[in-house]
């Protein structure tokens, strides 16, 4: 009794309900999905996937009960335990699991099957978490950093064997959290810098590239000081970009698997070819562009209804709000979105450790990454890449992997005065 | 260290957010193309085609109907796995047709890949079965109903007119944007020239459809659908009976037969020989049957009645004498010497047993020199003392009275391609001389009907009729009432007055009666129970035979039926011409023809090469 008082007194009932509000929403934008005016199911009826989420939300509630009711140490103490269970359930998916949907992602039991990967990232921030949180713990020294990368590495490596690109590419964010903890910009910088290119090599001919660059170059030797140390790292510099724009087209055409090439043509080109590799994201956009300001009302979509837009439930749920709820029921999306992350971001910053806080960093930037990767796609931002919405799309692995990631970091937060400081 | 780290996360996150929404935005309420695709991939618009109107005859007697027929529809876009074995093997076509098909649909002018084009017209019901029954294995095929004409009887082909594919031609005329490619349209006759009634009005429904194509209910529950509104039903003023008698007395001849009921305007038959089945212009073969019919010699889609021009020969001369009582330049008692050959130099002769006619004998025994007398008179009045100029102002005088008969332009039937025919005027003969002058010495051939002038047998059965009506017509039209309405046009109704007193008509009337009596057309054209008045005519085409040629009316009092017939290269008018006019005549009144021997003659006579 005791316990749960506290729990309910010290909860922060700000992050449940945005939480309760999201995952509600995604429940009626599934059954508008799959609603059909001919046959017209209840949201209900577990034949269609409605019917199915209500059951997957009710399974998170009972791990929501599950976490609360841990002791907060449970966490921290065991990460590396759990981190190193998931990796070795991703190590057994190649091996037993069963392919769905052209991905091996799957691990079974029965007719039930769950995905390790959406698991991984909860059990990789607690891993990572714990790592930085430990005694002494130094975010300068390359030591810790070949540590952490490896951390994140793992899994990486683990999921792209499983052809999951998307999920994969998660694990990148961690980087966000190690710029918080303190880790070199320049990483980040030289990342984006990379993609940047990447793209623009894509869009403008390489030689006007290396023109540009000759150019810059010499400008900047011409105008700044003469130092020939300075120069040197330029001319560095300048030869490093170059050989990144010579590899983009290796890349692109050897690395790069068809279906993948295809989406970062998509991306650049959507109407080259609307009805073949463009087909998503043409779809996507005309779904969420014919909704107009206020929308075309719920159940009243035709695009998302009708097919023409594919793996609408999950990664392409957004198309629904989009259509059927226009720029305004957008604009509530995001900001319930926006409004938890940066709620989980506040929760972090009040933690009195740093496990904690890590910890809640990781949560706010796998929002935000699966957030900004999810949405930019549908609306032709970003390369189709296939990872869900946080809460929204359908699908019980993804639900309660978010759900063990956010009410774990609830949890902690709820204690956040009992553990001793150690920053 | 670490300060202000957090404020660039959240400042990033909440960036994103906004390049989101500004992204939105754009696409969702600046650019509205977004709007136009959903509704071409999501909604289908069907087109309801109406039904088109019935033809019936003056008696409620059904002429046209439709029949139903259905179409093959492709959208392109949504044709998937195609088996083309199995396709040619549900549409009965070889893989050599069907190759054919496609490339003559991407060559199509309106051809889209998502908007949905005919593929196959005229699927028969016999093939239809089979086919509704496997069109769920060809995605992105659909089944279009529309139906087409039908006939009950093979008669009146060129006045009904027919209904076929609107041309690429007649489509890019239309300004009315009702057509599209694959539309019908009628395209002679009745058809054609009621075309707006007949035709009623499309509806659209727009259906709502998914990615394969398949149909998931009303779009916004038909709110903006629209229901096709059948074509209004059209009864015409032809007897059935009395038009299939006269195509049965035309047949193996060329020529017209042209029936008016004179107080009305109202035309009881119009034959055209020879003439088409018009169930060959329907269906499946019309391509092929079109190309036989046109290219006939014998020119079957040519409607002789209102296309056909001739001389008017001696039935002008009726004309002429109306003119000059009118103009005071003859009275009925003026007399003039039949001096055979020795008219105007020897050119104009005559003929039959007459000699010093006063102007019902002239009319009954149709005496050349007689006419040639009175259009002296008419043209040379003395007005002015210079012949030319005084010529002239007969001439003028002489044409506008010609064409208070309708005679020299179009009358305005409701029918498409009407010809005007010919009466000369001063200015045609300033032309046709090149400025030279001339007076009546050089224009007499006018006087009995030939020479310039041109009319077409309708003209001539209205002449008829004008007569019956004793001074006016009401212009002759083939439809007595359309839709619910059940009236004709306003202007069938409007009466038409000559410039020639009531009263000369008697004497035109008495002359007539005394043909059909006594004179030229006294044998054949004569009724027992019924004083026929009526005038032979024969078109001269030497070294051919001529154009026999008859009008005719009866009653003489209280007139029922004015007749024309032509029969082309048949001989006098008091033949072929006079005893299908009696029998017509016949037929009208009493219901039955009693004349066995005159029939036997009239369908004994071929005519055709």
């Amino acid at each position: 009794m005791r316990n749960q008082e506290v729990i309910s007194y010290k909860m922060d009932w700000i992050t449940v309900a945005l939480y309760a509000t999201i995952v509600f929403l995604g429940w009626l934008n599934i059954y508008a999905v799959t609603y059909d005016q001919t046959t017209d199911l209840s949201i209900f009826n577990l034949q269609i996937n409605s019917g199915r989420q209500l059951l997957f939300i009710a399974g998170a509630i009972i791990i929501i009960m599950g976490i609360l009711i841990m002791d907060m140490r449970f966490y921290e103490t065991f990460a590396y335990v759990i981190y190193g269970f998931i990796m070795f359930l991703l190590l057994l998916v190649p091996v037993i699991g069963k392919e769905v949907g052209g991905n091996k992602a799957w691990l079974g039991i029965g007719s039930f099957g769950v995905q390790p990967s959406e698991f991984a990232k909860f059990a990789t921030a607690l891993a990572v978490a714990k790592f930085m949180g430990s005694v002494g713990f130094k975010m300068d020294q390359l030591r810790n950093q070949v540590i952490l990368f490896i951390t994140i590495g793992i899994p990486m490596v683990l999921i792209l064997l499983q052809k999951d690109t998307g999920t994969a590419l998660v694990f990148t964010v961690f980087t966000l959290v190690f710029f918080r903890e303190g880790m070199s910009p320049l990483l980040i910088i030289m990342g984006i810098i990379a993609a940047v290119i990447f793209i623009l090599t894509l869009l403008v001919n390489e030689f006007y590239l290396y023109g540009a660059i000759a150019t810059l170059l010499m400008s900047a030797i011409i105008l700044g000081k003469k130092k020939w140390k300075r120069i040197a790292y330029l001319c560095a510099g300048a030869m490093l970009i170059c050989t990144v724009i010579a590899s983009v087209d290796y890349v692109v055409t050897d690395v790069l698997k068809p279906h993948q090439q295809n989406r970062v043509k998509a991306l650049i080109n959507p109407d080259a070819d609307p009805l073949g590799f463009g087909w998503n994201v043409t779809q996507s956009k005309i779904a969420i562009g014919s909704g107009g300001f206020t929308g075309k009302g719920f159940l009243k979509g035709t695009q998302t209804k009708f097919d023409f837009v594919p793996e609408q439930s999950t990664d392409f749920i957004f198309c629904t709000i989009g259509e059927e709820h226009g720029w305004l029921g957008s604009l509530f999306t995001m900001t319930l979105f926006i409004g938890l992350m940066l709620r989980v971001i506040f929760l972090a910053e009040r933690q009195k450790n740093r496990f904690a806080r890590v910890y809640g960093y990781s949560v706010a930037c796998i929002f935000f990454f699966h957030f900004a990767i999810n949405i930019g796609m549908t609306i032709g931002l970003f390369p189709v890449i296939g990872i869900p919405l946080p809460f929204f799309s359908y699908g019980g692995s993804g639900l309660w992997g978010f759900t063990i990631l956010l009410f774990i970091l609830l949890k902690l937060d709820i204690h956040r005065s009992q553990v001793l400081q150690r920053m | 260290m670490n300060e202000g780290r957090k404020e660039i996360i959240q400042i990033v996150i909440v960036l994103v957010g906004v390049i989101f929404l500004v992204k939105l935005f754009f696409i969702q309420v600046i650019d509205s193309r977004y709007k136009q695709l959903a509704d071409s991939n999501a909604i289908r618009a069907e087109v309801d085609y109406p039904v088109r109107g019935l033809i019936k005859d003056r008696n409620g007697k059904l002429i046209v109907f439709n029949t139903p027929e259905f179409d093959l529809n492709i959208i392109h876009r949504e044709v998937r796995n195609f088996d083309s074995t199995r396709f040619c093997e549900v549409f009965s076509k070889t893989p050599e047709e069907l190759r054919i098909l496609f490339k003559e649909l991407k060559a199509r002018r309106e051809y889209s890949g998502v908007k949905p084009t005919i593929f196959l017209t005229k699927l028969s019901t016999l093939d239809f079965a089979k086919i509704q029954d496997n069109i769920d294995e060809f995605p992105g095929f659909y089944i279009q109903a529309r139906s087409t004409r039908a006939y009950t009887v093979k008669a009146g082909a060129n006045a009904i007119g027919y209904v076929s594919e609107i041309s690429k031609a007649m489509l890019d005329r239309d300004k009315t944007g009702i057509y599209k490619q694959g539309d019908y349209i009628g395209q002679s006759g009745i058809e054609a020239y009621y075309e707006e009634f007949l035709r009623g009005q499309r509806g659209v429904r727009f259906k709502l459809r998914n990615v394969d194509g398949v149909e998931k209910g009303s779009f916004k529950n038909g709110a903006i659908d629209t229901l096709s509104i059948p074509g209004q039903d059209i009864t015409t003023t032809l007897d059935l009976d009395l038009q299939q008698y006269g195509e049965y007395l035309m047949n193996g001849k060329s020529g017209s037969i042209i029936a008016i009921e004179p107080a009305t305007g109202e035309i009881l038959a119009m034959v055209s020989g020879p003439s088409y089945d018009p169930n060959l212009l329907t269906g499946k073969n019309y391509s092929s049957n079109f190309v036989l019919i046109s290219n006939d010699t014998n020119k079957p889609l040519f409607n002789r009645p209102l296309m056909a021009q001739y001389r008017p020969g001696s039935i002008f001369k009726i004309a002429q004498a109306m003119v000059a009582l009118q103009e005071r330049v003859i009275t009925p008692d003026t007399r003039v010497r039949c001096i055979r050959k020795g008219m105007a130099g020897g050119i104009i002769g005559c003929h039959g047993d007459h000699t010093n006619e006063d102007l019902r004998g002239a009319i009954t025994h149709s005496c050349n020199p007689y006419f040639y007398a009175v259009l002296r008179r008419m043209l040379n009045k003395g007005v002015s003392n210079n012949p030319f100029d005084d010529t002239r102002i007969g001439l003028e005088e002489w044409n506008k009275h010609m064409r208070s008969f309708g005679l020299g332009k179009p009358l305005g039937i409701d029918l498409p391609n009407e010809k005007g025919g010919m009466v000369p005027s001063p200015a045609y003969y300033d032309r046709a001389y090149g400025g030279r002058p001339w007076k009546f010495s050089n224009i007499y051939s006018i006087a009995i009907g030939e020479g310039e002038n041109l009319v077409v047998p309708l003209q001539m059965a209205n002449f008829a009729a004008i007569i019956a009506n004793k001074g006016y017509y009401i212009v002759p039209h083939l439809v007595k009432g359309i839709g619910e309405t059940g009236k004709p046009l306003p202007k069938y109704s409007e009466k038409h007055y000559t410039t020639i007193d009531s009263s000369y008509f008697r004497i035109a009337a008495d002359a007539m009666q005394q043909v059909v009596e006594s004179g030229t057309g006294s044998y054949r054209g004569k009724l027992q129970d019924v004083i026929v008045c009526g005038k032979t005519g024969s078109v001269q085409n030497e070294p051919r035979p001529d154009h026999s040629v008859f009008i005719a009316y009866a009653p003489k009092e209280n007139p029922k039926i004015a007749v024309s017939v032509y029969v082309e290269y048949s001989g006098q008018g008091a033949r072929a011409a006079a005893s299908i006019a009696s029998l017509m005549i016949e037929k009208y009144l009493f219901g039955e023809t009693k004349r066995p021997q005159i029939q036997e003659y009239v369908l004994r006579g071929k005519f055709l090469n």
